[in-house]
């Protein structure tokens, strides 16, 4: 700036320098932890000389919390949420952008209402759509009467079901049935000239073919900045999958963490603990370091 | 369609710009298949017909019905599920401990990251260090760092367990609920200081150089402006954030709270959504449970509609 002031700056970098040191304190700490061993761990205050144990304390964490199994469903899980929110929120936000159909302004609030209620506010009803996800369709029937006509006509029972319980789709879909995306392509649709479409129509494209071949690749930064926001924001999602899975062969790594917590009666073996919780939280972190330019700008795009 | 004359590219300033903006605003060039366009926007809206409006209105049926013990589909209750749930001083105690969590997590993350945003973006020695810093803790699973702080917090190892040995006893969370309390504040702050600061930051940045370089020619110190210029500025921010770090206190938590403290000890960090996962899946009180999330609903739903109307002013700012 324009003027010197060498007292204020140096106090403001003492401030940074404070916080620095509190951001970066937990994940120095995890990461001494998994070093040591058992009784190392345990000496108060925590030696912060790192220690020799981090392969044993790893490989026992990664035999202890099945992560083999629990990081594979995570990569799976959070990258097909973070995929479908990039393809069906760019498709939805299409339909509201580049067409005037009647329903239009409806479809419009009816995607927007999904931001105020998230997941976990109606974590139970939710829970028991999972348990049959054509149970909508199948009560629709009931009442107006479809299944009874049905029966009698043909003889066969209407059943529709489709249990999510212990699947991926189950844990997958009820995540990726929300605005968020929609509202960043929305905008960005918004921003694009008039004169592009005009240019498309004029040269006989279609809408199919104005989307795929001039929507989609002018929107690459936005779908690289909403994958990257939705896989950190999927890979840490917890109620929804504690819940989901109760079948060890769907279970994802962040539920798994419950099982590295030392018991209360057991052996304190925070070493381990510590070494699972650093393999559970490096994968988002990882992505955010690569990918910081186009996580903030994702963030900041998608919430306003 | 009475559209402004000047067609939709005009700016739209004033209060009702919000509003207008996101219902008015339209390409001029548009397709006219009402079938495509209804296909794109099917998949969509399957999705949020299953996920979304089917179970918000079972929540609303089963908070308004009883379901019978030995069978035989659910009995219509009026309110009573409500009147027991308000009679209930164990779930007054739920609430007002979320109001605790909530506003203290909020007032210390968003502090915090207010004081860092601003000195970060004197574009100091190492502000590019800072920058990038302060955004990792937000990149970390709620649960994650709940064990990682419950590690660093632990009465018998870790970190403050120091506090212990000078004073044995001062500290430990495990058995006293303020100390509980106090820890999962500690663990969700330091999350959302990261959050935070992204929008401080960007909202820093965005204020025209020039308005700052004209207030230090005028004599205007750097906390001068900063208390004149830029906290005036931030205002919509600093607005925009209290919702959503009250509302990320209500869901965003339940992670921390189940593996810090699963509620305890004795209730003490037994916040709403921890209650309603309990009534409703360890109880087996659906009805219970439903009526909790209707409040709930109907706290977030309050906030958000908060939010929206203050956005609208914001865009006086621009």
């Amino acid at each position: 700036m324009v003027e010197r002031t060498p007292i204020f700056n140096a106090l403001c970098q003492i401030v940074l320098l404070l916080g620095l040191a509190m951001a970066l304190l937990p994940f120095a700490i995890v990461i001494i932890a998994a070093t040591h061993d058992l009784r190392t761990v345990n000496i108060v205050p925590l030696p912060l000389t790192p220690g020799s144990h981090f392969l044993d304390n790893i490989a026992e964490a990664w035999v202890r919390a099945d992560l083999g199994r629990k990081l594979f469903n995570s990569v799976v899980f959070a990258g097909c949420v973070a995929a479908g929110k990039v393809i069906l929120s760019a498709m939805a936000a299409f339909a509201i952008v580049y067409f005037r159909f009647p329903g239009r302004a409806a479809i419009f609030w009816a995607i927007f209402i999904t931001l105020m209620l998230p997941l976990e506010v109606r974590i139970v009803p939710t829970y028991s759509v999972a348990a049959n996800a054509l149970q909508p369709f199948q009560a629709i029937f009931d009442v107006v009467g479809l299944t009874g006509l049905v029966e009698r006509l043909t003889g066969y029972r209407i059943a529709l079901e489709w249990p999510l319980l212990n699947s991926y789709p189950g844990l997958i879909l009820p995540l990726v049935a929300t605005a968020t995306g929609t509202f960043l392509y929305r905008q960005f649709y918004l921003t694009i000239p008039e004169e592009l479409a005009e240019a498309a129509k004029m040269d006989g494209s279609g809408p199919l073919r104005f989307f795929l071949d001039m929507l989609l690749p002018l929107s690459r930064p936005n779908m690289i900045a909403l994958f990257t926001i939705m896989f950190v924001w999927a890979w840490n999602q917890y109620l929804w999958p504690l819940l989901v899975t109760t079948d060890p062969n769907f279970g994802i790594a962040v539920t798994e963490l419950k099982t590295l917590i030392p018991s209360e009666f057991g052996l304190p073996d925070w070493n381990v603990a510590m070494a699972g919780t650093l393999l559970i939280m490096l994968p988002p972190l990882v992505l955010v370091i690569l990918m910081q330019r186009w996580f903030v700008r994702g963030l900041i795009a998608s919430e306003k | 369609m009475n559209r402004p004359p000047d067609g939709p590219a005009r700016r739209l300033t004033g209060p009702e710009a919000h509003e207008r903006r996101i219902t008015e605003l339209e390409k001029r060039v548009t397709f006219s298949s009402t079938t495509i366009g209804l296909l794109f926007a099917l998949p969509m809206l399957a999705l949020i017909f299953v996920f979304f409006y089917w179970p918000s209105g079972q929540a609303l049926f089963w908070a308004f019905t009883l379901e019978q013990p030995w069978g035989g589909g659910n009995r219509f209750v009026g309110f009573r599920n409500f009147i027991q749930l308000l009679e209930d001083p164990v779930y007054w105690g739920s609430i007002a401990r979320s109001l605790v969590f909530g506003l203290s997590s909020t007032v210390l993350a968003m502090g915090v990251a207010l004081l860092l945003a601003l000195f970060t973006d004197r574009e100091l020695r190492g502000s590019r260090l800072y920058r990038t810093v302060f955004v990792w803790p937000y990149a970390i699973a709620a649960p994650a760092l709940g064990l990682a702080f419950r590690f660093i917090l632990a009465p018998e190892a870790g970190l403050l367990s120091l506090i212990n040995h000078a004073w044995p006893g001062l500290w430990n969370p495990a058995l006293d609920g303020k100390d509980a309390m106090i820890a999962v504040i500690v663990a969700f702050s330091w999350k959302y200081v990261g959050y935070n600061f992204i929008f401080f930051l960007s909202a820093l940045q965005g204020i025209p150089r020039a308005q700052i370089e004209a207030a230090a020619m005028d004599g205007a110190g750097p906390l001068r402006r900063m208390r004149d210029i830029q906290l005036p500025l931030l205002t919509p921010t600093l607005f925009f954030l209290l919702v959503i770090n009250i509302t990320e206190s209500f869901q965003d938590s339940f992670g921390i709270v189940d593996i810090m403290t699963q509620g305890g000890p004795a209730r003490a960090t037994e916040l709403m959504v921890y209650k309603i996962y309990f009534d409703g899946f360890k109880g087996l009180d659906y009805s219970g449970a439903a009526a909790q999330s209707i409040i709930l609903m109907l706290l977030v739903i309050m906030l958000t509609v908060l939010q929206f109307r203050f956005i609208e002013r914001r865009v006086h700012y621009k």
